[in-house]
């Protein structure tokens, strides 16, 4: 019983949302260019399935191009700032400093390089989500045990050595973790540089319906956005538990 | 095999945020080919500074440290080392964190996969010698404390070092198993015949396993006495019981509350 309700639990209560919203609308009346009810949103859904679909899959492709991007340069830059205290201390002001700068002001220097188009968003995506993927990584690495470096050590180790057996194996917890948030990051990416300058993708789809005043399509390309944002989160939390189930089995799980 | 140890007259300092911290001065301390050797004192005396003296880990600013009647300038490659946390990986099989100083040292590394078959099997036989025996496809957090620092040692000594450096190895474990650890030790050390230098906190311990237990005194560190254990072996658990241990465990009690006033 228990087991059932906790497996219903997370449709119960996006259900029980969507009943909250559509009963307040019509309780209270509202506007429906200030907020459609979600029946509104997805019959918008069902009439303009065409032009929502290929919007979405354009999203979703820059998304999924810009955050491989962001795992392959996350993870080398990681392994890197873990590798050396020096470069450690040199490169992590810069880090923070860049990750500072919102990536709303980024897109029209990006627009302006590569035109308008998928490039500006597969990179926005790319610039907001490495950040928690170059910490996470150097987590791992500087966080290893310093007795079990003396243990390889003492034996003749290389620090490519206990890289290889020890830094980068235990490293693999936290650049999961990274994922997950570095997923949903990087949709926000996509989706912000979209709405700046695009032709294509549900961002420009959101801005175009928005100034048309067709709140449905606003609300209903919002609405498949969190889906899409969701099923990434799953596949990736999907590979955390399947590559790293030692990690939440055993006492070291501080990425967990 | 086994090596003998020398630390003549050696002086470490580390250079803290605040000024340099003088853990060892005039340090000496010999231990023979085969002793089983114990270092006690009181805590921050610089007994893990000797541990990562005497493996190389950490050069002296003066004096010498000769192992086997070589100098040591750098890493050692024969010994083995255990600590109070096993710090077994836990994404490897005990088996596979037992194997794994045969991945680092020569000449095992360079034959490691041709001969990976025999190395399995000296790790299961090793592993059976501490009461491990079909632990080995299990993973560290299958295992208990107890057996998790068993394993710790058979990782220690899977590369046939000369020399076994523990640095309280059985503190974090409860009264019982730290007894049976005892003897494993023991037996492991009276079948293989390493040498063994054990850091530790315990009297009874020291008193126990040990041919020599060395008192240190607070930092900095220094060897004050050289108390040689005149009790017969093979020892058996029962020996902690008699008059005469606990006269030693008593005298080097003493000891250590005298360095401690100073």
């Amino acid at each position: 019983m228990n087991a059932l309700a906790g497996k219903l639990s997370p449709w119960l209560f996006t259900l029980g949302l969507f009943v909250i919203w559509e009963a307040a609308c019509r309780a209270f009346n509202i506007d429906r260019f200030i907020l459609p009810p979600p029946s509104e949103a997805f019959a918008a859904m069902v009439q303009y399935w065409r032009p929502l679909a290929r919007h979405s899959f354009v999203t979703l492709w820059t998304t999924m191009a810009g955050f491989a991007i962001a795992v392959a340069f996350g993870i080398i830059l990681g392994l890197i700032v873990g590798w050396s205290r020096t470069i450690y201390r040199g490169l992590y002001p810069v880090m923070v400093g860049f990750n500072c700068i919102p990536k709303v002001a980024v897109v029209p220097i990006l627009i302006m390089w590569f035109g308008i188009g998928e490039v500006p968003a597969i990179l926005t995506a790319f610039l907001i989500s490495f950040f928690p993927i170059v910490v996470n990584v150097a987590t791992g690495l500087a966080t290893m045990e310093p007795e079990l470096e003396d243990v390889l050590r003492a034996l003749g180790a290389r620090k490519l050595d206990i890289m290889l057996k020890v830094g980068i194996p235990r490293t693999q917890p936290y650049l999961f973790g990274s994922l997950k948030v570095a997923i949903t990051l990087a949709f926000v990416g996509t989706v912000v540089s979209e709405t700046v300058g695009a032709n294509a993708g549900l961002g420009y789809q959101i801005a175009l319906a928005g100034s048309n005043f067709q709140m449905a399509i606003v609300f209903a390309a919002l609405l498949l956005l969190a889906i899409e944002g969701i099923a990434m989160y799953a596949v990736f939390a999907w590979i955390e538990t399947y590559f790293t189930r030692w990690a939440f089995r055993s006492s070291m799980s501080a990425a967990a | 095999m086994s090596a003998s140890v020398d630390i003549g007259n050696v002086t470490l300092t580390y250079k803290g945020m605040s000024g340099g911290v003088l853990a060892l001065k005039g340090t000496s301390l010999a231990v023979r080919r085969g002793e089983f050797a114990a270092v006690v004192g009181p805590s921050g005396c610089g007994k893990s500074s000797l541990m990562k003296l005497v493996t190389g880990l950490v050069n002296a600013d003066s004096g010498s440290i000769v192992i086997a009647g070589n100098k040591v300038v750098g890493p050692v490659k024969i010994a083995g080392m255990a600590f109070q946390n096993p710090n077994l990986l836990p994404w490897r099989k005990v088996i596979d964190n037992v194997l794994l100083p045969l991945e680092i040292v020569q000449p095992y590394r360079s034959n490691f996969r041709q001969q990976r078959a025999q190395y399995r099997e000296q790790a299961e036989a090793l592993l059976k010698t501490v009461g491990l025996g079909g632990f080995g496809d299990r993973y560290p957090w299958e295992l208990s404390g107890g057996m998790q620092q068993r394993a710790s040692l058979c990782r220690a000594l899977i590369h046939q070092p000369a020399l076994l450096m523990l640095d309280e190895p059985f503190a974090a474990l409860d009264a019982f198993t730290r007894e049976e650890l005892w003897c494993v030790l023991r037996d492991l050390w009276q079948k293989i015949g390493f040498t063994v230098i054990l850091v530790t906190h315990d009297l009874r311990e020291a008193t126990f396993l040990a041919d020599t237990v060395h008192v240190m005194s607070a930092r900095p560190g220094q060897i004050v006495v050289s108390r040689p254990v005149d009790l017969p072996r093979p020892r058996d658990l029962d020996i902690c019981f008699e008059p005469h241990f606990t006269e030693i465990v008593h005298e080097l009690r003493a000891k250590i509350a005298e360095v401690r006033q100073r």
